[in-house]
């Protein structure tokens, strides 16, 4: 089974205080670490799990800048056999649909049986997945959070409201979110980082996609950023002090005065 | 007829010789016995290098204290002194026994030199060590069958009980020194009843009363006796020898070595794989022990010499708070393994992974490297490394809990495993009321005489950054200048190495040294024990000399440059805590407590389980991160352990001990009855 996965490399959340830039358009990105996205992770680990018992290769792909490929090598330390970059100055600026039709236009040159993405980004908005089938004309399953692998089809599991869950059985190939928690992503240490230092990862442009380089980036954007801020503090919660008894006590006074009781 | 005829010369049926017996037995014992040892020791030439031929001088005198001496035993008092009573009889009457093979083709044998005075003197201690060797295999039994200490229980999932075998060895053992007595005793009896003559037996010993209660049984009896006692003893000697390789009575064979080649240096941990060295890792094709032939060999020499005593577990905090780690069976599972992969005929079967085999991962993780079980171990076994491998291998097959992976990710990332900002390392120095009196010197900008390394937890926690200033102010009154590396700091890695994150380690490792060597300091301090122990015994030596605070403040209170002003809580109970990496790890038990001492009016308790023996609090570094299953905490152990020895407040001097206890003080209800403080806070208030 080919399987292509859609990584992104976005700051790290765990790792990072985020404050404003000084225009107040964007993030302060100076001081900040990258790392590989959340959901990603799991996907990668997924599709790992998948060739380890249906044989198959996997390949990972990012839309990004120089500095992208560090998350493909931490992926392929992973196991993914193979990485591509997609990186091109007219990239720059995409809105969500310029980055779909960039992967859409290299997906459509492999024969890839599953593509799978993580069920959003830190910095994103959920859109890629859903966008990349759409364009490919293949089904779309969101919010995956299990698997089971058939012969020319895939059942696609996500969790409903309420703790229930969902089974669809869908034709392959098609393309799937994946959801944290679908499986425990193994450990990437620096020395599985550096046995794949040398591995060559192809760097493709517009021009090698074919895609009109006026549908994409900045000039296609047909979503533009118009603003970026911090909410200003609502009113404040208030921390009730004292033992525990005390607390207790207080909550219930509290709850009693608003009518709560 | 003159005297009692010995074996070498006696007929059986009056026609068949027995000293063919005599001689068939011994080839046999001796053949079986090499044949079984070959292949006892086809494992630890497949096993990996290790350096165990440094430090002779060292291990000789582990061999003098450890073994010969058995220093390591009385620590558990009666088992201890029963087991140097079997040791020490062994020594004496291993020359008794040789001797006695020897009686078989050559009656009336004796060894050279022990003919006169001296063979005298020899079997008068013979004739008792005989005596007290059986007399302490009596109580063992009791012990073992009737009594049952807890320790030697075996869990199920662990398999089989080994009573069994224990009270089977101590019945071989008990026969071979009725028959030696009888041996014995039979001749002497025999010899009065011919000549009238008592030869000298040492009184009230074994063979003495045996010779008394003979002093009238017919001749042909005392001679059968002589014979049959003989005989089972020699049987008895050689299978009992080659009963030695199947369990756990290897360890009479294997002690002598596997004390020889213990740890000798403590603190520190195993390279990757001895021979390589650092910047050569990355060549290594894997890291740590997957499979049973990826340890070395004196850690499989380990796994043959463990006696099952329990005391390692029954040291084990781990053990100890039902986290599904035993040090025992660590070394009892691998055992086992070894003897089902190398069975004494045929194929060697090929390991698994090990991890997925006969351990389980978080029985790998749950332990604290606290060092309890090695410190107890009577006969040198290590826990610690073995660990240490077990982790490098899972970590290079990815096998990290997720718990795990983000301060390790953060470590890579920002030098700490909160994932703070490198910049805000030294942003404890920026306290309002702190900054208005001291200044702290950014080695980067400035000169000192001193490093203070703070390390990530005092650098970065809230409630801990208290530590960072309270020594600061210990140093500044000492007289000390004294700098920090700031941003330039990173984690020390004590736990990232234990861990098993090696290259990750190596990483922090460089960067540290360089940052530190660049400062120019000629003197380390630090009040992190953790950080204490990576930068004195990991680091390699070209660090200047690394202290913790409790020594530099013990030094000062010596010379008179800092003083101490009475208790100011002198109704409260004070007790010291050790923690692991400042005491086990690198034996500082009096300096913290001398400081203590040198507060009058201070009432100070000991913890039964105090200095070599304290009881680890929970674990530091990355412990803290790290879930496991378990029943309760280490830390609500320590308190109520302090709460028994009537403490009210319990000084440490590590910022996870400080951490561990005053979650563990909540935990066990005990707020506002007692209180955690650090060994910095409670001097620093009591400065002059």
């Amino acid at each position: 089974m080919e399987i292509l996965v859609c990584v992104k490399r976005v700051p790290d959340t765990a790792e990072n205080e985020f404050e404003l830039n000084s225009a107040g358009n964007d993030l302060d990105r100076d001081d900040l670490v990258y790392s590989v996205n959340e959901w990603d992770n799991y996907a990668v680990e997924e599709a790992i799990q998948i060739i380890d018992k249906v044989g198959g290769n996997v390949t990972v792909i990012t839309v990004g800048d120089d500095e992208s490929e560090e998350v493909l090598r931490r992926e392929m330390a992973m196991g993914a056999n193979d990485g591509i970059l997609l990186c091109d100055d007219a990239f720059d600026g995409s809105d969500g649909k310029g980055i779909a039709s960039i992967l859409k236009a290299e997906i459509e040159k492999g024969s890839y049986d599953l593509v799978m993405t993580g069920a959003q980004a830190d910095e994103g908005a959920g859109q890629i997945g859903g966008m990349v089938a759409a364009m490919l004309g293949m089904p779309y399953a969101s919010l995956v959070n299990k698997i089971e692998i058939g012969d020319d089809k895939i059942i696609v599991g996500r969790e409903i409201e309420g703790g229930n869950q969902e089974m669809n059985e869908m034709q392959l190939p098609c393309v799937i979110s994946i959801q944290t928690g679908i499986n425990e992503p193994r450990y990437v240490g620096i020395r599985g980082i550096r046995k794949v230092a040398k591995v060559d990862i192809p760097v493709k442009g517009a021009g090698d996609l074919g895609v009109d380089p006026e549908s994409i980036g900045e000039a296609g954007a047909k979503t533009k950023r118009v603003d970026y801020f911090v909410p200003d503090m609502g009113e404040g919660a208030e921390m009730l002090e004292g033992s525990t008894d005390e607390i207790i006590e207080k909550l219930i006074e509290r709850l009693k005065a608003k009518g709560g009781l | 007829m003159t005297s009692i005829i010995g074996p070498a010369s006696f007929k059986f049926f009056g026609i068949f010789p027995a000293v063919i017996l005599s001689f068939v037995l011994p080839v046999i014992g001796i053949g079986l016995f090499a044949y079984i040892m070959a292949r006892r020791i086809a494992p630890l030439v497949r096993a990996n290098p290790d350096n165990r031929f440094d430090h002779i001088g060292k291990r000789v005198r582990n061999l003098i204290f450890v073994w010969l001496g058995q220093m390591r035993q009385p620590r558990y008092m009666l088992a201890g002194v029963l087991h140097m009573t079997i040791f020490a009889g062994f020594l004496i009457l291993s020359i008794r026994s040789s001797s006695l093979v020897i009686i078989g083709f050559s009656d009336g044998f004796v060894l050279p030199g022990f003919g006169g005075i001296l063979g005298d003197i020899y079997n008068f201690f013979k004739d008792y060590a005989a005596t007290f060797v059986l007399i302490a295999c009596i109580i063992a039994s009791i012990r073992r069958g009737i009594f049952k200490p807890k320790r030697y229980a075996v869990p199920e999932k662990y398999g089989k009980d080994h009573t069994g075998e224990a009270i089977f060895v101590l019945a071989i053992i008990a026969t071979l020194m009725i028959c030696e007595s009888l041996f014995e005793a039979s001749a002497s009896a025999y010899e009065f009843q011919l000549t009238g003559r008592e030869h000298f037996l040492a009184p009230l010993s074994l063979v003495w009363i045996f010779r008394s209660m003979l002093a009238s049984a017919p001749q042909n009896i005392l001679q059968g006796l002589h014979i049959f006692t003989f005989f089972v003893h020699d049987l008895a000697f050689f299978f009992f020898l080659c009963f030695l390789p199947l369990g756990k009575h290897f360890h009479v064979i294997t002690s002598v070595f596997n004390v020889f080649f213990m740890r000798v240096k403590k603190g520190n941990i195993k390279p990757v794989m001895h021979g390589v060295a650092d910047d050569k890792l990355d060549d290594l094709e894997s890291f740590g022990v997957k499979k049973l032939e990826d340890f070395t060999w004196k850690h499989m020499l380990d796994f043959y010499s463990c006696a099952d005593c329990g005391r390692c577990s029954d040291q084990c905090p781990a053990n100890a708070v039902g986290r599904p780690l035993s040090p025992r069976f660590i070394t009892i599972k691998a055992r086992d393994l070894i003897f089902k992969n190398y069975p004494f005929s045929g194929e060697i079967y090929k390991s698994k992974l090990l991890v997925e085999d006969i351990y389980t991962e978080d029985e790998i993780w749950s332990c604290t490297t606290c060092g309890a079980c090695e410190e107890e171990c009577p006969l040198g076994i290590e826990y610690i490394d073995k660990m240490v491998d077990l982790r490098r291998g899972m970590v290079d097959e990815g096998m990290v809990p997720q718990s795990l992976q983000k301060p390790l990710k953060a470590l890579e990332k920002r030098g700490n495993p909160y994932g703070k900002m490198e910049k805000k390392r030294a942003d404890w120095a920026k306290d309002k009321e702190f900054k208005a009196n001291w200044q702290i010197k950014d080695l980067a900008k400035e000169e000192a005489h001193t490093l203070y390394f703070v390390d990530s937890i005092t650098s970065y926690d809230d409630n801990i950054q208290e530590i960072a200033r309270r020594t600061s102010v210990i140093l500044k009154k000492a007289g000390i200048d004294f700098g920090i590396l700031g941003k330039n700091e990173k984690d020390s890695g004590n736990e990232v190495l234990r861990f098993g994150e090696e290259m990750l380690y190596q990483d922090l490792k460089e960067q540290n040294i360089e940052a530190i060597l660049e400062s120019g300091v000629k003197q380390i301090v630090t009040a992190d024990p953790h950080a204490f122990n990576a930068l004195k015994n990991d680091y390699g030596n070209s660090l200047p000399p690394v202290k913790h605070i409790s020594q530099i403040v013990a030094e000062k209170i010596t010379t008179g440059e800092l003083d101490l002003k009475p208790c100011q809580n002198p109704d409260k109970v004070y007790v010291y805590h050790d923690p692991c990496y400042l005491g086990r790890h690198n034996g500082i038990y009096e300096a913290p407590r001398q400081a203590l001492d040198a507060i009058n009016g201070l009432t100070r308790v000991e913890l039964e389980k105090s200095r070599d023996r304290s009881f680890c609090c929970g674990g530091g570094g990355l412990m803290l991160f790290y879930e496991p299953e378990e029943e309760t905490r280490m830390g609500v152990l320590r308190v109520n352990m302090a709460a028994k020895a009537g403490a009210t407040v319990i000084v440490t001097a590590c910022p996870f001990c400080l951490v561990n206890i005053q979650d563990a003080i909540k935990v066990a209800g005990k707020e506002g009855e007692m209180e955690a403080l650090d060994f910095t806070e409670l001097i620093e208030q009591h400065l002059a």
